[in-house]
């Protein structure tokens, strides 16, 4: 299923999400099982169906991450499904010393300082992956396709990284 | 989903949690990570100048599974040859610990990482 398709709107990884959001409503209405209560079953069974499809489709384009695997995926590369290891030293060393940071806050005298620096490190270093990825998704190659899973995989580590930060945050406040 | 008493003993009481002075011309380092659950596993291994594994350490920032995989290897290697050490696969580990298929990447991340380290051992030698 090409969701760009479904959605008519040209694939890429920088999408206009309000557009995005806009179609969905518009295909939300038109799919909708109210519409097709006085019809057969096979309609109304085609309706739930394609809703779900709209539903499932509005999800993968609006999240950035799921949006680049499904470019993968239409590609011939699925990635959300792997358990590929990464071994790339030095950014798991970094993601290391992110980790003992976020150990460090709960007994630091300075803990919202640090709770700011992790997210703007957090965020800058995802927002280099990400253009990174932007560009390598533009143009279809193999090895632009290879390093764009890379950076993908990254990607992934950053949005647990900053899941731990919100939990860790959270934690102080109880 | 449940752990499996193994696996929860590990996490309770995970052995040789640490590091070693990686200036330390004897130790070498497997770094590995799982995108899909963001687990990051660091494995040390001391190894004598007889290729025999005195010693090793972890630290891994994970689920339990991640955890009791990573601190059952340091309990699996020591003492064994390189060689030996080598032969360790993730099934042995899953089985050990009896994780489920979900889990399963953790043992392969435990199995990769001390892939990674002895492959640090290799070109070390080869220099």
């Amino acid at each position: 299923m090409n969701y760009f398709e479904l959605f008519q709107i040209t694939p890429s990884f920088d999408i206009d999400t309000a557009n995005l959001a806009e179609r969905y409503r518009e295909l939300q209405r038109a799919v909708h099982p109210d519409k097709f209560a006085n019809e057969s079953e096979q309609q109304k069974l085609l309706s739930v169906q394609r809703t779900a499809q709209v539903n499932d489709g509005y999800q993968t384009l609006k999240n950035p991450l799921r949006r680049a695997e499904h470019m993968l995926s239409l590609r011939g590369i699925d990635i959300s499904h792997e358990t590929t290891t990464v071994k790339d030293t030095a950014f798991l060393m970094q993601q290391m010393e992110w980790r003992e940071s976020l150990e460090d806050i709960k007994d630091s005298q300075q803990a919202d300082e640090l709770i700011d620096d992790l997210y703007q490190s957090f965020a800058g270093f995802e927002k280099t992956l990400s253009q990174l990825l932007a560009t390598l998704l533009a143009t279809e190659s193999d090895e632009n396709n290879l390093s764009a899973a890379d950076q993908i995989r990254k990607l992934k580590f950053m949005a647990k990284l900053q899941d731990e930060l919100a939990r860790v945050e959270d934690s102080l406040l109880d | 989903m449940a752990y499996s008493e193994k696996v929860i003993e590990h996490y309770e009481n995970p052995r040789n949690v640490g590091s070693f002075d990686k200036n330390d011309p004897s130790v070498v380092t497997g770094m590995v990570g799982a995108p899909a659950c963001g687990d990051v596993m660091k494995l040390q291994l001391k190894i004598g100048e007889d290729g025999i594994i005195e010693d090793a350490k972890f630290k891994t920032y994970g689920c339990g599974s991640a955890i009791a995989s990573s601190s059952l290897v340091t309990e699996w290697v020591k003492g064994k040859s390189v060689d030996e050490a080598a032969t360790i696969k993730n099934a042995d580990i899953a089985e050990e610990l009896a994780l489920p298929p979900v889990k399963i990447h953790c043992s392969i991340l435990a199995e990769d990482a001390i892939k990674a380290a002895l492959d640090e051992y290799k070109s070390k030698q080869d220099k």
